[in-house]
């Protein structure tokens, strides 16, 4: 039974709990407020001139857009790697499984620099492409593609520990009731593997549409067409516009707690699923 | 479907999990393997199933060597021992699923799945999902969707094991009685006794990889053939000085066999109840136990432990009580054998009650 | 988002019987396709960064990481580090102790307000402590009466480097630390040991290898944070720019080798993080009946 705070046997609840409430104030809850007091401070009409002009409308679809399209190839392709990972054997395996975390452990501008000089019309990719008419650097595919290398692990790591303890029971009655292995894939594996894809997918995609240090090297920034949203932010602090970048950052927020909360629910709920079947 | 299986061997590692496995079953017969754990009933199952191949030997299945055919067209249904339904299908679905890997018509298929529904009382129950089920529910919907594709053949890998105890009993009643009214050759693995003797028309007696015994439950009852099969089977006791007995000196004689003996072959009493009184022996009580429909004693007889039933209809007897205690028959085990001997000193034999 | 993104790695799930595994050749084709994105999508940016910071021979690379103002970049970073990773441990050991040997009502706000910096993007960490402490923020006034410099200096780079990095021990440490129960620190408690006793004898021994990776991996992010240090530095050169700013005042000036050069001393932190994380992936692999607690 765990302790329950004042008739537990266990000491320093009072101290832990005291030092970590005190600690998220400090550095979480005070400072976010304070976007909440300067916009407070801003009429509506201002609130809504900031957030709804079309360099900012522009600049909020595109890191949508990317950070979808961006997830989703992570949700196919994180699945293969996971699958891979969990299912198979080939020699550095357990190198390749350290590889899939680099993304989450490199310095995101440093990301950005490499992935621009690969993709930049005079880098190892973007000179081989360039002939052909495809410019990565510069344009929405190469946010795309820089948002492809941050969000992997979220989806790898997210499908790998479901997929790993699959019942392998399921499989085998699927077997003896006559189905082959891309049935059997369709219909009994891939539906369990449905909750930790979205979850993973939702990480990916909370994660794309606020990232800044790998993007901003390889977007070019160009207002209204390269632009994206955390970026505005940046260059309307350089001027000293604080209520616009307040405003920006405020509705950013909003769909991010909106999305940190979905991705809980829907923890929670699989969860419950789990226990029962 | 007949089944044959010849010499197999499975190994894990350096373990055999099979070693040299040969028996038949025959046409519609209901078989239990039977044994402790570990001896290798599920993997002998498996390796009819498919799910398993022998690394030596060769099963056929209605005169047909299938150690090459993949388990999808061995035409066999498995039941599991923790259902392995599909969670997120329906009750419907699961049924139905054999049907629609063989690629039959909706309408064939809802006949099929409504027919089994009935079959195990879950009418109305289609559109749950395995977590709205009882565990007695959801292995009867294991058991529909095996059957569903009409299979020639039923595995079950200890069924009942993950059931409550309660449910248990009546399951394994209602199980019997599908499978007879069907008419499907059925083979079960249970480490339960009282499971595999109610259950099953023969048993396969299996201990560390190896086949014991085959007979009907009576017959193993009554004819052991093996030391491990005596031991095993029913309330067994080994005796720590089987030649003291009366009657039983030259049986067992110098050779330092051992003997098995079951309550069932122990008359306890008085001298005015028994029915031998002249052959029998004095022993004392020492202990006594209410079993709910008999008393259960344990009676020394010249440093032999052996336990007893008492009626309940006759005189209690308590621990210290001097009595009289006739022996009827022994297992004596002669190395790989084990030997009933009846106490040459009654002339009529006794009728037997298992 | 409660867990950490852990996953532990075993041959024998990959040992399959025929009727439970792909045919060989779409398993060949798999691995392959699976092979080629990870060496397009990671490897090739790794390998990109080591090839240009090299790409101008040895020498110019040890002048780039030696220069003037890497060195002061390098010594921020870890002056930076050094403050906000042990107070990061700090608050995730006392927010794991609290929240996993305890039972209280609003655990899951809290667990919750723990995992808020991921959802956060990195500008905007910065920029709330711009709106809070800068000249025009709402502590500006007080603050440049009283001569106290916070943002565009040092700590104002530790604030933000501390929201961004905080919930990496704590998450490492809340699961293991749930996994593993009670019953351990209530015996000792019963045995007569005190607070510190408990903590440091019986907890401390089995969260270690989580807690090293929780350290190794906060400190990994709180050297490599880009977007919210960008935000409250202010980029003055030599006095507050950290390693990070510091590629990207390089990249900016066209000095692309120089940039790499120090990238790559970044590069290497981040290997030594993954080689410690497989580490003690390894080593809770080894004991597994460290991280069962509960059933004794």
């Amino acid at each position: 039974m765990k302790g329950s705070g004042k008739a537990s046997v266990l000491p320093g609840f009072g101290l832990s709990l005291g030092f970590t409430v005190l600690y998220l104030s400090l550095i979480v809850i005070i400072p976010l407020a304070s976007v909440l007091i300067k916009t407070a401070g801003m009429s509506f009409s201002e609130f809504w001139a900031a957030v709804t002009n079309a360099r900012v409308l522009a600049a909020y679809k595109l890191s949508f857009l990317t950070a979808f399209f961006a997830a989703a190839v992570n949700a196919v392709f994180g699945l293969l790697v996971a699958w891979v990972l969990v299912r198979y054997r080939f020699p550095g395996k357990r190198l390749v499984d350290s590889i899939v975390d680099l993304p989450f452990a490199l310095p995101t501008a440093v990301a950005g620099i490499a992935l621009t000089s690969i993709y930049a019309p005079t880098g190892w990719v973007g000179s081989l492409l360039e002939p052909l008419g495809l410019k990565i650097a510069y344009t929405p595919i190469g946010i795309t593609i820089a948002l492809v290398f941050i969000g992997l692990p979220f989806v790898v790591r997210t499908v790998q520990p479901v997929l790993q303890d699959l019942d392998k029971d399921v499989e085998e009655a699927a077997v003896m009731l006559g189905a082959y292995r891309w049935r059997t894939f369709r219909r009994v594996i891939l539906p369990e593997l449905i909750p930790p894809l979205l979850t993973g997918f939702a990480l990916a995609f909370a994660r794309g549409i606020g990232e800044y240090g790998s993007v901003v090297f390889i977007s070019g920034n160009m207002p209204m067409r390269t632009e994206i949203a955390p970026l505005l932010i940046m260059t309307k602090l350089e001027q000293f516009d604080y209520a616009g970048a307040t405003a920006i950052a405020l509705v950013m927020l909003l769909i991010s707690f909106s999305l940190l909360l979905l991705i809980n629910y829907m923890q929670w709920r699989y969860s419950r699923r789990v226990q029962a079947g | 479907m007949r089944i044959e299986v010849r010499n197999v061997t499975k190994r894990f590692g350096s373990l055999k999990a099979v070693d040299n496995v040969s028996f038949t079953i025959g046409e519609g017969k209901l078989i239990g393997l039977l044994g402790p754990s570990g001896g290798g009933k599920s993997t002998l199952l498996r390796m009819l199933a498919g799910l398993e191949t022998p690394d030596e030997g060769d099963i056929i299945l209605d005169g047909k060597r299938v150690n090459d055919v993949p388990p999808q067209k061995r035409g066999i249904g498995f039941v599991f021992q923790n259902y392995a339904l599909f969670r997120h299908m329906t009750v419907y679905d699961n049924i139905a699923f054999g049907l629609e890997v063989k690629k039959a018509k909706k309408e064939e298929i809802r006949e099929r799945v409504e027919e089994l529904l009935e079959l195990i009382g879950l009418q109305g129950l289609a559109s749950r999902y395995p977590h709205q089920l009882s565990g007695g529910q959801r292995q009867r919907v294991a058991f529909a969707r095996a059957l569903a594709p009409r299979p020639s053949l039923l595995l079950l890998d200890e069924p009942f094991a993950a059931i409550d105890a309660k449910v248990r009993k009546e399951l394994r009643t209602w199980l019997k009685e599908m499978i007879e009214r069907i008419g499907i050759t059925s083979i079960f693995v249970t480490h339960d006794q009282d499971e595999a003797v109610e259950v099953a028309d023969e048993m396969l007696i299996f201990s560390n990889g190896r086949l014991e015994q085959q007979g009907s439950p009576v017959e193993i009852y009554r004819h052991p053939k093996t030391p491990f099969v005596a031991s095993f089977i029913g309330e067994s006791r080994m005796l720590q000085h089987p030649e003291r007995l009366i009657g039983f000196e030259e049986a067992v004689g110098q050779g330092g066999k051992s003997a098995i003996i079951r309550p069932e072959f122990v008359e306890v009493g008085k001298e005015r109840e028994l029915s031998y009184p002249l052959s029998a022996q004095r022993g004392v009580v020492r202990q006594s136990f209410f079993r709910g429909a008999h008393l259960e004693l344990e009676v020394e007889v010249e440093g032999n432990r052996l336990i007893a039933y008492r009626s309940l209809d006759r005189e209690p007897l308590e621990p210290g009580a001097e009595v009289l205690v006739f022996i009827h028959r022994l297992y004596v085990l002669d190395g790989t054998s084990a030997v009933l001997v009846e106490n040459p000193l009654k002339t009529d034999p006794m009728p037997v009650h298992i | 988002m409660a867990g950490a993104i852990h996953a532990h790695l075993s041959d024998a799930a990959s040992d399959r019987p025929a009727h439970a595994t792909e045919s060989r050749g779409v398993r060949i084709a798999l691995i392959t396709v699976a092979l080629l994105f990870l060496a397009l999508v990671i490897l090739l940016p790794l390998i990109s960064v080591i090839v240009e910071a090299l790409s101008q021979g040895l020498s110019v690379y040890v002048e780039s990481i030696t220069e003037k103002d890497a060195l002061s970049a390098l010594r921020l970073t870890l002056i930076t580090a050094a403050i906000a990773v042990p107070l990061n441990t700090l608050f995730g050991v006392a927010a794991a102790w609290a929240i996993a040997k305890f039972n209280f009502r609003g655990k899951n706000v809290l667990v919750t307000l723990i995992d808020l910096p991921f959802a956060v993007s990195p500008v905007i960490s910065g920029l709330i402590f711009v709106l809070l402490f800068g000249a025009q923020g709402l502590l500006g006034p007080w603050l440049a009466a009283h001569d106290i410099k916070i943002i565009f200096a040092l700590p104002g780079i530790v604030l933000a480097t501390i929201f961004v990095t905080f919930p990496f021990v704590a998450r490492e440490l809340i699961p293991l630390m749930q996994t593993q129960g009670v019953q351990e620190e209530e015996a000792a408690a019963t045995l007569g040991a005190k607070g510190w006793r408990i903590f440091w004898r019986v907890t401390l021994p089995n969260i270690k290898w989580g807690l090293l990776y929780g350290v190794i991996l906060c400190n990994a992010r709180a050297m490599g944070e880009f977007g919210a240090v960008s935000v409250v530095s202010g980029h003055i050169r030599g006095q507050t720019n950290t390693l990070p700013l510091h590629v990207e005042i390089l990249y900016n000036e066209y000095q692309f080798t120089a940039s790499f050069a120090v990238a790559s001393l970044l590069v290497l932190l981040a290997l030594v993080t993954l080689v410690v994380k497989s580490i003690v992936e390894w080593k809770s692999e080894q004991r597994p009946a460290e991280s069962e607690g509960g059933t004794g």
